[in-house]
């Protein structure tokens, strides 16, 4: 982390003395804090990229929870049970967004001031995509064995690594419109992935 | 500047003596229900004072004296069935809608509530009719842990007054509610709820040294459960569970039932069976299914009605009356495998929980559907309830573990045309927080209906409706102009609690709606009354505590400052806040709870013109420029 930026200070609940904003703890009484606005990269000491390790991040995840869990916690005033509660759902929730690539997409967008497409309406207007989705859906829905269905997930999850790394070069470049496109596809290949699963354990019970 | 030791952000100090109450672990299951301790992670259950069965059926006997629980109160079935009370736990924060769907299969008689919901929305919880008692769930959920709690304080010999209780982990909001109020009644804290395949899979992988991806399968009396986790370092991360709340032992019993009265039946016997005629065939049906364990074919004897019927069932016969049950253990097996993005062959090891998980067909199902043989080397009877103990000590004397969960059901929103919004899906790990902002679809419309719902399905009425409330004075706007936030929290325990406000303005509006399935607070405080419990001097003492821990914790906090910046601290300041971090010790040591508050407040007095001192110098620092973290 840069070292030449000054740090914001706010008081801690506790001890009443001076503490970083972004600290998770205070350095003087070790009582833990409310999380503050971190973004979720930081959080987990990552740069703003879309290329995410998850399994080095997961590991990242787990050890900030070994200290911030509740669990940890149980014995302690209320409020340092509420604080705990607090930064645990927050590091929960940054890890969820960063670990799946749509909303991790998708909340990149938002940190560059892009609304994504398709999140409340769910106008998407790209025709060559819906062209594709459509008939990806009719292929599922002739699809009536495992092997032709294993097929198509195979398929699809190709596709969606190939997008993923489309997506990463498209904020690599600042391009958000390609980005938004991107996201899109990408979450119409997930839920294809999905449905595709679902049929295969639909025929599995039959 | 001299560096000062403290402990790694976390790690806690451990709690002082005299507030480490202990704490046991307490399975307490539809059939049966066990409590165990644990000292140094080697957890233990605690049988009953002659040191036999550690197993307590969870069935209750409501005689004319206080309530029998256990063995005593099941062999009563065969002499005063229409008082003894079982599986209640199937009723565990059920509502009218529920009961009709399980009310058939429940050996006595439940009393259906005149309305289905209470002045606020919230679904009404079903009573029993027991003896002349009218008996909520809740009430014999008590009973049975009131008994658990003086099995461990006979064994202990010591007061027990916090306990880790397992629920299942596929228990909704409402059912988990409950629990926690039956608790409360007995006199027990809960210092956590934790899922009952959570709980298992941190007995077997502490035993083991487990590490990789386990599943967890669960089929007892009343419940099933399957729990995926990865155990990794110390950490139980759930990844996806699912289950059936009404799916067990039980189900196999009545398959059985079913199957004597039919051949009765083409026997020539007419059967009209009273409550009391149920609970003693489904006894017998119980005892042969057990018995099938073992053998391939078991005779038994119905007497029923004045006519005695000999009949004998033979393994094949109960697998094919079962069969379709087994199935869907393994379809909702296969669902949860599917949530998690993983085949059967990632799994390292199946743990088996469960009395029912001894059924060779069950055990069959298992090892095909994962293509290995399931491990069981912790008793399945016992396993959930060592886990609960392992984690009552981690909760209250520190551990290196870590269990995290998730929700197991999706929680949401009623929108326009009874549609679900989900706010939160299921097998998000937890705690969790999210909100969701919504608009007003009328101009000037001034109120607005949040109805929280869980469940998978798409449409409000096919999902459990859990409460029901009305933010009232949003401001005139033009429809879509209103922003309002509804904000859902689920803590660790797995429960809900919703808020929402408008946003645009500076009007706010807060309510917060924790669903509590009929047990308001006013019955909550008379139920009390009414216990045997001391709760009233519980609170008193739970209160106390808190004051000490608080009160330490301040000291604590002080210290460090004064080790921290000894520079900023003149000598009068010093001396005033030794002084009164004396008086606050003092008042620590005594039992006045106000006394104890008003010397941290002067500890907190005495102590502010040197924090504001050690602010002012950090402000300064950054003023000059000189970067923090080169200070130290
Ligand atoms: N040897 C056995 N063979 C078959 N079923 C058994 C056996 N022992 C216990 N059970 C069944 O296991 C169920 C109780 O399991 P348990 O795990 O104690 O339930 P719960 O967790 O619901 O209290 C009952 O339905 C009981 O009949
Ligand atoms: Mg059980």
């Amino acid at each position: 982390m840069s070292n030449t930026e000054q740090t914001a200070h706010k008081v801690c609940w506790s001890c009443k003395g001076p503490v970083e904003a972004s600290a998770l703890f205070c350095e003087t009484c070790n009582a833990i804090q409310a999380p503050g606005q971190l973004d979720h990269f930081t959080r987990f000491g990552l740069e703003h990229s879309f290329a995410v390790d998850v399994d080095a991040m997961e590991a990242t995840y787990l050890k900030q929870q070994q200290k911030l869990h509740p669990d940890r916690f149980a014995s302690r005033s209320g409020r340092e049970q509420a604080l705990s509660s607090q930064q645990a759902a927050s590091l929960n929730e940054a890890f969820e967004t960063l670990k799946n690539p749509v909303a991790r997409a998708h909340y990149m967008l938002r940190l560059a001031g892009h609304e994504p497409e398709g999140g409340e309406g769910h106008t998407v207007n790209d025709p060559g995509l819906l062209m594709e989705a459509m008939e990806m859906r009719e292929a599922l829905d002739d699809a009536d064995d495992k092997i032709t269905i294993d097929a198509m997930i195979k398929d699809t999850r190709k596709q969606a690594r190939a997008c993923e790394k489309d997506l990463g070069a498209a904020f690599d470049s600042k391009s958000y419109d390609a980005a938004k496109k991107l996201a899109t596809r990408l979450r119409y290949l997930m839920k294809m992935t999905e449905e595709a699963r679902a049929k295969k354990s639909r025929l599995a019970a039959a | 500047m001299a560096l000062l030791k403290i402990h790694e952000p976390g790690e806690t100090p451990l709690p002082h003596e005299d507030e480490r109450q202990i704490a046991v672990g307490i399975d307490l299951g539809t059939t049966n229900s066990v409590v165990a301790i644990s000292n140094s992670e080697k957890p233990e259950v605690l049988r009953d004072k002659s040191g036999g069965n550690a197993i307590v059926p969870s069935v209750v006997y409501y005689g004319d004296d206080t309530p029998v629980v256990g063995e005593a109160a099941r062999d009563q079935i065969n002499t005063d069935a229409s008082r003894v009370v079982s599986s209640v736990k199937r009723l565990m924060g059920r509502g009218l809608d529920d009961v009709k769907s399980v009310a058939g299969t429940l050996p006595y008689h439940v009393e259906v509530p005149e309305k289905s919901e209470t002045e606020n929305g919230e679904p009404m919880m079903v009573r029993l009719n027991v003896g002349n008692r009218v008996l909520t769930p809740v009430e014999v959920s008590a009973d049975i842990l009131r008994s658990l709690r003086t099995r461990a304080e006979e064994s202990l010999d010591q007061p027990v007054e916090k306990a880790v209780i397992t629920v299942p982990a596929y228990f909704d909001d409402g059912a988990r509610t409950a629990t926690k109020d039956a608790a409360k009644l007995a006199g027990i804290e809960v210092l956590r709820l934790v899922n009952e395949p959570t709980a298992a899979a941190l007995a077997y992988g502490l035993d083991n040294g487990a590490e990789g991806l386990y599943a967890v399968y669960d089929l007892g009396g009343g419940t099933f459960d399957i729990s995926l986790l990865k155990m990794q370092k110390g950490v139980f991360q759930v990844k996806a569970t699912g289950g059936d709340a009404a799916l067990g032992g039980d189900d196999f019993d009545h398959a059985i039932a079913e199957h004597l009265l039919a051949e009765r039946k083409d026997g020539g016997a007419t059967d009209d069976l009273d409550a009391s005629d149920a609970k003693r065939l489904l006894k017998a049906a119980r005892t042969v299914k057990e018995s099938l364990t073992d053998q391939d074919s078991v005779e038994v004897t119905v007497p029923l009605n004045g006519k005695e019927t000999k009949h004998s069932v033979t393994r094949e016969q109960f697998d094919g009356m079962i069969a379709k049950l087994v199935a869907r253990t393994t379809t909702i097996t296969e669902q949860v495998l599917d949530d998690a993005d993983v085949l059967p062959e990632d799994v390292k090891g199946v743990v088996l929980v469960g009395g029912s998980t001894r059924v060779p067909a069950v055990r069959k199902a298992v090892a095909d559907l994962f293509e290995q043989e399931p491990l069981s080397d912790i008793d399945p009877d016992e396993v959930v309830a060592l886990g609960a103990a392992l984690q009552a000590e981690a909760l209250t004397g520190g551990s290196d573990n870590l269990l995290l969960d998730v929700t197991p059901l999706s929680l949401g929103l009623e929108t326009m045309g009874g549609i679900v919004e989900k706010v939160i899906d299921r097998n998000t790990p937890i705690p969790v927080a999210k909100a969701q902002e919504f608009t007003t679809y009328q101009d000037g419309q001034s109120a607005m209906m949040i109805h929280v719902v869980q469940g998978e399905r798409e449409m409000v009425d096919q999902c459990r409706s859990l409460a029901r409330f009305v933010l009232t004075g949003i401001p005139s706007m033009a429809a879509g102009a209103a922003r309002i936030r509804v904000q859902f929290n689920v803590d660790a325990d797995g429960l809900l609690t919703v808020s929402a406000r408008e946003e645009t303005t500076g009007t706010e509006q807060e309510v917060a709606v924790k669903p509590t399935y009929g047990i308001n607070e006013s019955d909550m405080a008379t139920m009390l009354r009414d216990s045997m419990v001391h709760a009233r001097e519980d609170m008193e003492m739970r209160v106390l505590t808190e004051a000490r821990v608080d009160a330490r914790r301040n000291i604590l906090a002080v210290n460090a400052a004064m080790e921290a910046d000894r520079a900023l601290l003149s000598k009068e300041d010093e001396a005033s806040i030794n002084q009164a971090i004396a008086n606050l010790e003092t008042a620590m040591a005594g039992e006045d709870r106000e006394a104890i508050n008003d010397a941290a407040e002067a500890l907190e007095n005495a102590s502010r013109p040197f924090a504001e001192a050690r602010m002012d110098s950090r402000i300064r620092q950054a003023l000059a420029g000189q970067n923090v973290d080169e200070v130290h």
